[in-house]
């Protein structure tokens, strides 16, 4: 049993790792091919980083990845003010009316499918514009409010899940001692919810910068964004200059997934810690 | 300790006194549940007050009514004559110590002490002073760069404590205050308490579920139950003249028969109490319909064990010795009397001779002094 389990967990660990991540990982490798077929792998020059080189002199691609990264960085600051706000009502404002309504509805978009979320907004953006002008015409503003709409359900959860294990005694000690409840929020509870603030930022950038269904939908014909680049590539034929952009991008999430699970854990660590300390006093 | 006590006046003795506090009328209900009910309140500059009950008997509402933090559905909360009503935790002259102490987390020690002072206009030279000041007060001089948790749970205690002096409050409110410490340190704070109490003048409204903190503690003592106060009286008289039979029954342990009034004369009564061998005597009179049935409270400190049977025809009972508890100062002994009812009752151990302790099953008679016993009605 013990020699069994030995050799049966690594295994399967193995296929559990080999299904997440070869796919990625031939992409990567692929990346590196200095044959212009994809998948034949050229021994004499490979591994080179022609593609790379390329496609920073590819204008339309660098064109794309600053539009994404202005959206998301556009996105992740409208998202976590919003979601912020939505997660300091629901944990915070007790029972109110149409309490329920809004905790369903801000976590909607979450479930929600992204076709039917892209097609409502398209649909939202051409009746405002024929009623009140704006926007006018779809491009950079329409895809970031359409991703605003779902990035902040997820930084509301984040938001909402922190303050619900929040002491509230000490916002009522802040206040307790002469400080008016905007200077509370200020000095008590943003710096205490901050690192949950910063995941949500970079999870809402995350969301935005891999996002292509929705902003197929809200893009105007001057707004192509990068996922959108790869994604009209990839129809008329696998490139490999795709294989570079998608390696870059890939770290470029993950790095992102990874600082924001490192904050968390990090406050996580320090909060166990703490209460281990008071536990131990 | 005496003399602090004797050095205090007795404010609530004196008809003409102004209350510092005053709570009229105030009852306050969440949703169906009244959790404070129409309790009415005088507490007195410099006076150490204790609301002392159980959990959920409303002692921290009450409390949190005083913060500003909760606000009575009814009646009036008046702090040196000025009404309470409307006026936020932040407008208030009166600062509390929480029961988690409630330090702010990322700040430093001294950062935590100097947060009420930042929301005045101090200058900072006069901040940085008043904070050194006070932390010396507490002790606390050379932890001032510490954060919170890096200290132990007394020395949080005391950040909590000097938070809330510094901003010099006529009235500080303790929720707690001593109940998240070992009894060691308890003992060492609450004398800590009492002299920084006297020294900074200040009143305080402490609330808690210890009854000893609030024998100690405490100028007078206020026992709260089901969201009303049914005695207020300093500890002594709380527990020698307990009012009703609840707080005969909370304060302290205490031996409660039922019995019914034989004799009530004006210097003294006597009561029949079926579970007794004799009556119960009490020299002192109460004013009750003859033969009312009525409760007799005594303390078992106040019972004395002897081998011989007791002189007199009052106040004694016969029984064995069911259970003994030595606890070294003093012993514990369960007495099952003849009716088989069972007494608690301590005896000091004055010596150490062999042959005056008692041992299990031994025959005993229980007897004690007239002035002893409780007696009240309903």
């Amino acid at each position: 049993m013990i020699g069994g389990r030995k050799f049966f967990v690594p295994t399967m660990l193995a296929f559990g790792f080999a299904f997440l991540y070869v796919p990625i990982l031939s992409m990567m490798f692929y990346s590196f091919n200095y044959s212009k077929l994809v998948t034949v792998w050229d021994h004499a020059n490979s591994p080179t980083l022609k593609w790379y080189g390329l496609l920073f002199h590819n204008g339309r691609i660098m064109g794309a990845a600053w539009l994404s990264i202005k959206i998301a960085t556009m996105n992740a600051c409208i998202s976590v003010v919003l979601g912020t706000l939505a997660g300091l009502v629901l944990a915070r404002f007790g029972r109110f009316r149409g309490r329920t309504i809004l905790a369903a509805m801000t976590t909607a978009p979450l479930v929600m499918p992204e076709v039917i979320t892209g097609l409502a907004m398209l649909l939202l953006f051409v009746s405002m514009e024929q009623l009140i002008g704006w926007p006018a015409g779809r491009g950079v503003t329409t895809i970031t409010i359409a991703h605003v709409t779902f990035s902040m359900a997820y930084v509301t959860v984040i938001i909402q899940s922190r303050l619900a294990n929040f002491d509230d005694s000490l916002e009522e000690a802040a206040m307790d001692l002469g400080a008016r409840p905007a200077k509370v929020f200020w000095r008590i509870t943003l710096p205490l919810i901050m690192p949950a603030i910063v995941s949500g930022w970079l999870l809402a950038f995350t969301l935005s910068w891999d996002d292509v269904v929705i902003s197929q939908f809200v893009a105007g014909p001057s707004s192509t964004t990068l996922p959108m680049v790869i994604f009209s590539k990839v129809r008329l034929g696998v490139s490999p200059d795709v294989n570079a952009l998608a390696t870059i991008m890939v770290l470029i999430v993950a790095t992102g997934v990874v600082l924001s699970a490192i904050v968390m854990q990090r406050q996580e660590k320090r909060r166990a810690r703490e209460m281990q300390l008071a536990a131990s006093d | 300790m005496a003399e602090t006590r004797t050095k205090t006046p007795e404010p609530w003795l004196d008809p003409h006194a102004q209350a510092y506090i005053r709570v009229e009328n105030v009852t306050k209900r969440f949703g169906t549940f009244v959790a404070v009910n129409n309790v009415t309140l005088k507490v007195f500059k410099g006076e150490i007050f204790c609301l002392l009950g159980g959990s959920g008997c409303g002692k921290t509402t009450l409390l949190r009514m005083l913060a500003g933090f909760e606000q009575p559905s009814s009646g009036a909360v008046y702090i040196d004559g000025q009404d309470m009503a409307g006026i936020p935790p932040y407008e208030r002259p009166v600062n509390m110590m929480f029961q988690s102490y409630a330090l702010f987390p990322h700040m430093s020690v001294a950062g935590n002490v100097a947060f009420g002072l930042e929301q005045e206009k101090i200058k900072r030279e006069e901040i940085n002073r008043r904070v050194a000041e006070i932390l010396d007060i507490v002790k606390l001089g050379e932890y001032a760069k510490r954060k919170p948790h890096q200290l132990s749970g007394g020395q949080r205690q005391r950040v909590a404590l000097a938070r809330a002096l510094v901003k010099r409050p006529k009235l500080l409110l303790l929720d707690e205050p001593l109940g998240a410490l070992d009894r060691k340190l308890r003992e060492h704070t609450q004398f800590e308490l009492l002299s920084i109490q006297e020294k900074l003048g200040v009143t305080f409204v402490v609330v808690t579920h210890d009854q000893e903190e609030a024998m100690t503690l405490s100028s007078r003592v206020g026992v709260m139950n089901r969201g009303e106060i049914v005695q207020v009286g300093t500890p002594r008289q709380i527990y020698e003249f307990p009012a009703s039979r609840f707080v005969a029954d909370f304060i302290g342990s205490v031996n409660l028969f039922e019995g019914q009034l034989t004799e009530d004369e004006q210097d003294h009564v006597r009561v029949k109490c079926e579970e007794l061998n004799a009556p119960v005597y009490v020299d002192h009179g109460m004013s009750a319909p003859p033969l009312a049935l009525c409760w007799v409270a005594v303390r078992p400190e106040k019972i004395v064990l002897e081998r011989e049977r007791p002189a007199s025809s009052d106040n004694w009972a016969h029984g064995t010795i069911h259970d003994i508890a030595y606890l070294g100062d003093m012993t514990v002994f369960l007495v099952k009397l003849d009716s088989g009812r069972q007494v608690r009752v301590t005896q000091a151990n004055r010596t150490r001779k062999p042959e005056e302790q008692f041992v299990w099953d031994e025959a005993v008679y229980l007897s004690w002094d007239a002035s002893s016993p409780v007696v009240g009605m309903g």
